[in-house]
Formats: structure tokens, sequence, C-alpha cells
């Protein structure tokens, strides 16, 4: 492990909604007062403030963290915001982790929002703007596109049907109807469900996309001197990596995201890590579509290539299983406010390694978590380790 | 971990439609006139002559479409434009029934991203697929680019109309 030793001692978050009353900034003050309450902090005790927060065409404000850095807490601190897409909630608690690590500070307070809801008509206008402006953006493309097209490419590869995926969803979907903060949480959906929801852009159907989400998740990280008086249960940051690939992506082989790889090796190798497989005990990966967890799962190298898909379906990634996988019920059941998305996931972790997460606490008392995401043009892998 | 998560106030489309809740609504005016560098207008260039090129770099021997004035790999600048055929190979597809403002369309748009041959393998570029039934599309189908008439061309990627499925016996 790089630095000083670094812990994540609070957590909070908002509700994850289709479209809230609140203001970014006052979604970003909602999160932040709950994870400094939860620690029984206040902003006095902060020494700086992260901001994660993805397009800023989404708000329509330009410099938006700049605007959201009074509901962050950020007045009159030390303020970053680092934006790597839909790889912001995992990077921000990073850079969290290396605000301490450094001994620049010792409490460090990380703020992700995302308010999707005022982009209209659908905030994939904001979006389109990531594709290449000379070759992509005259075909008038479509955002799902992408994926789609990522998808179809994973499953030529390995062979693997639409009901090999749809379980992911099903998982997820019945894993957040126990997280209090669900947008989308069902105990009943079933694999039917998933198979026959409309199609929206052919292998993606309705049911295998999370949702468009307003929300804002916080965490509280600190110095291990600081960390020991304020609480019993400090979670350790034990590694962290990332990785960006080429924009080029019409030139990469889609079925494996190696950028997730890289990330995850630097992570493992900070944290000492030598078998993923036997040593992760709960996995967060990033689940905006369905495909994507078993994509990823791949790319964290605790499946082989093509592999992960028949581990779900023998129930390998349940709450109950060998490796619990996204028991949040990730972005596919909880919501999909972008960069605040990752940051519950991280929270997901801190409160299971805690044993605090309730109906969804995993059995087996875990002591280590990972937790990954991952965005900008399909390109960015961010991950990182917590331990009890 | 209930008492950690804040009671956010959930609005209904309908608030909206009924006037329930108050909003502010702004349009941008922003315009843009990207100049298109020296790797793509080349390559821009050479659409509106009915040509495709890559761009080829000495120090991994890649050749490299869309072409580019340097290799992200060797970070050197690349050495020469060379001349790609129309032809080429799907390496992955989708069939889409919804518009980016989730409209639904009743004829699917079949976007793909298609390997050209005389680049690097898995060189590709996105484009869409026509004439051709929905079901028949497969990934590793020969296609071959459709060109708009001559005088219609504008230096676009539009300027291939579509790719369309090779005939049998196609050139390899």
């Amino acid at each position: 492990m790089s630095g000083n030793r670094v812990a994540v001692v609070g957590a909070g978050m908002t509700k994850f909604v289709r479209r809230a009353q609140e203001t970014a900034k006052e979604l970003a003050w909602e999160a932040a007062s709950k994870a400094l309450e939860s620690c029984e902090m206040t902003l006095d005790d902060i020494d700086a403030v992260v901001i994660g927060t993805a397009p800023e065409a989404f708000d329509g404000v330009h410099m938006n963290s700049e605007y959201l850095s009074d509901g962050c807490g950020g007045w009159g601190k030390p303020v970053i915001r680092g934006y790597v897409g839909g790889g912001t909630g995992v990077f921000s608690p990073i850079q969290g982790w290396y605000h301490v690590a450094s001994g620049l500070f010792d409490t460090v307070l990380v703020v992700a929002e995302e308010k999707m809801s005022s982009c209209q008509p659908h905030p994939q206008g904001a979006f389109l703007t990531i594709f290449d402006n000379f070759i992509e953006r005259p075909l008038e493309p479509n955002l799902l596109w992408i994926f789609a097209l990522e998808m179809n490419a994973y499953m030529n590869r390995y062979g693997l049907s639409k009901r090999d995926i749809a379980t992911v969803s099903v998982k997820n979907k019945r894993n957040a109807a126990d997280h209090p903060a669900a947008l989308l949480g069902d105990p009943n959906i079933t694999v039917e469900d998933v198979l026959n929801s409309e199609v929206l852009a052919w292998p993606v159907q309705r049911l295998d996309v999370s949702p468009v989400t307003d929300g804002a998740v916080a965490l509280v990280m600190c110095a291990e001197h600081v960390a020991r008086r304020v609480t019993d249960k400090p979670i350790w940051v034990e590694g962290v990596g990332w990785s960006l690939d080429s924009a080029y992506w019409t030139n990469r082989d889609l079925s494996y995201p190696t950028y997730v790889e890289e990330a995850a090796r630097m992570a493992y190798d900070m944290a000492g890590i030598t078998e993923p497989r036997k040593q992760i005990h709960i996995a967060e990966p990033y689940d905006p579509f369905d495909y994507k967890e078993l994509h990823h799962l791949e790319g964290l190298l605790l499946f082989d290539k093509g592999e992960a898909p028949r581990a779900a379906a023998d129930g390998v990634t349940q709450r109950d299983g060998d490796l619990p996988v996204c028991p949040s019920g990730g972005l596919l059941g909880v919501g999909n406010p972008i960069a605040a998305a990752g940051t519950m996931k991280v929270a997901e972790i801190f409160w299971q390694l805690r044993g605090e997460a309730g109906a969804r606490q995993v059995p087996g008392k875990p002591k280590r978590g990972l937790a990954q995401a991952w965005g900008d043009l399909m390109q960015v892998g961010t991950v990182i380790i917590l331990g009890a | 971990m209930k008492e950690h998560v804040y009671d956010t106030v959930y609005l209904r489309g309908k608030d909206f439609e009924e006037g329930n809740v108050l909003f502010e609504t702004w349009d941008p005016n922003a315009r843009y006139a990207w100049d298109t560098g020296v790797g793509m207008s080349r390559f821009l260039q050479e659409l509106k002559a009915g040509r495709l090129v890559g761009a080829q770099c000495s120090g991994c021997c890649r050749v490299m479409v869309p072409p580019r004035m340097f290799c992200e790999h060797c970070f050197l600048p690349t050495d020469a434009f060379v001349p790609l055929q129309d032809t080429g190979t799907i390496v992955t597809f989708s069939l889409c029934y919804v518009t980016w403002d989730m409209i639904r369309i009743k004829e699917p748009q079949i976007p793909i991203v298609v390997a050209i041959d005389g680049a690097s393998p898995g060189m590709g570029i996105m484009h869409l697929l026509g004439e051709i039934e929905p079901d028949a599309v497969k990934i590793g189908m020969r296609v071959q680019a459709v060109w708009k008439p001559a005088e219609e061309r504008t230096a676009s990627i539009t300027d291939i109309a579509y790719f369309k499925p090779l005939e049998q016996g196609g050139s390899q």
C-alpha cells in the first residue's frame, strides 16, 4: 500500500429518484450532511472537499462543480473535481484517498451528485456530444448504439444468449428491493419479464438498462489517527486503480474491457492481492446494463473470459452465493445518477464490511470488497478495494 | 443504514404537465464550427472523391482508420495516407427501434462497426447498414459502401449513404 493509511468512516445518500424536487446543490447537501451525521462530524472537521459530477451538459450549468460546491461543503476549503464520465463515482473516492494518503489533508468529504432530469427532452441529448464530431455525429447516432454494439460483440464472442444475461437484471432489481434509497427495486421480477420487455436497440431491451436518475452520495474519508478517534469500525482503502483506453472505440475489441483489467491489476498490486477470486469477498462492478456486470467481472479477473454468465446462472453472484455481486441492487435496481451511482457502490461496500447493510447484508462477515465504475466512451475503468 | 438516506422529494411527470411544481427553462445558444484537422481533413476529402484512406505508422506498422496525424501507441507522426477498399466485415451491429429521445421507430436503424479491408485487423468505423432484412444481419458478414452520387457528396462521412451486403463471390 502506497502512502498513509486512509479510512472511510462515514457515508450518506439521497434517495435515488426519477426526478427530484431538489436542485443539484440541494441534493449534494442532503447526501453530504447525511454522511457527516453518520460519523458525528461537522463541516468544521473537514479539511478538503472532492466533488464528483458527470457531464455538465445535463445540468446546463458551466463549471458545475463550482456551482455545487456550497452544497458539497466546499465553502472556504480546497476543492477539486475529477471527471471521468461514468467512472467518476469511483474515481472521486480515489481522489479522496490520495488527498489523505499524500499527507496533505487529514479529513476529506467526497460528494458525488447527478441530476439528469433537468435535460430535456431526454439527457441523451447531452450524451450524444460524446460521439466523434466528424465521422459519428453526422450519422445522427443514438447513445444506446454503442452499448448495443458492445453487448452484441460480447454475446457473439462467447455464444451467449439474452437469457444468460437477463439473470443479472433480475438479481439486481430483486436485491434493490431491500435498499431504502432504490428507484427500481422489484422483489418479483423474472427473467421472462426482462426477455419480454420492449426492444430498444437489440440486443438491449428496456429491462436490460438502468434508469435516468437524480441523486447524490457522500463519503467521509480520513487519516488513521482521525479514524481511530471517530469510529471503532474504520473501513480501510487497500487499493486503488484506474486506466483509460483509446477514444478510437471502433478500433478496439469490444468483447473485453482491457482498461478494467489494467485498473484492477493496479488496485490488486497495491492491496497485495494475488488471488482476487479468493481474496475479494464482495464486488460491486458497474452495471448500467446487465451485460456490463458480467463484462466487468471478467475484466476484474474474478471470472475467466466468457465464464461470468454461467457463474451468474449458477447463483454464484447472488447475495448468499460464493461471490455476492451488487448486493446493493446496483445501477439496474437502485438507479443510475451517473457519478453518484459509482459512489453508491463504494458506500455499499462500506456498509457491508461494517455489517450495517440491513436486509441486504451478505452472510459470512465479508472482510474485503471491491467497487468498480466505467465510463467515458466505453474506455475508463476505476477500481477501489476496501477492507475491514 | 436507513438512517443515512435523506428523504428526497420524488416528483412525477404529471407534476410538470399539470403545473403543480415550479420550473425555469432555458435554451442554450451555442453553435460550433470545428476545424477538421490534419488526419481527418484528408479522410473527408477522399470521401468526397469516393475513396477510403487510412494512415500508416512506421513504428507499429498499423494501418489505421479513421486516419490520424499521430499514432497514439508510438506517439509519433504517422507516415503516409494509404488507400483502403470500400469493403469490410461487420464486427458488431445493433437493430435500433428508438430515436435518441426514445421515440419508437418502425423499421430499425442498423448501426454497425465495420472493419475496413486494407486497414489493420479490427480497425473499424461506425456506420449504418441497409438493403437487408433486419433478421438477416450477422456478425462476420461482408459488406460494401454505397456511395452517394458524386455531385451530392460534401466531404462528410454521409458521402457513404450506408453499407450493404457484399454480393456472393465479391472481393475478399
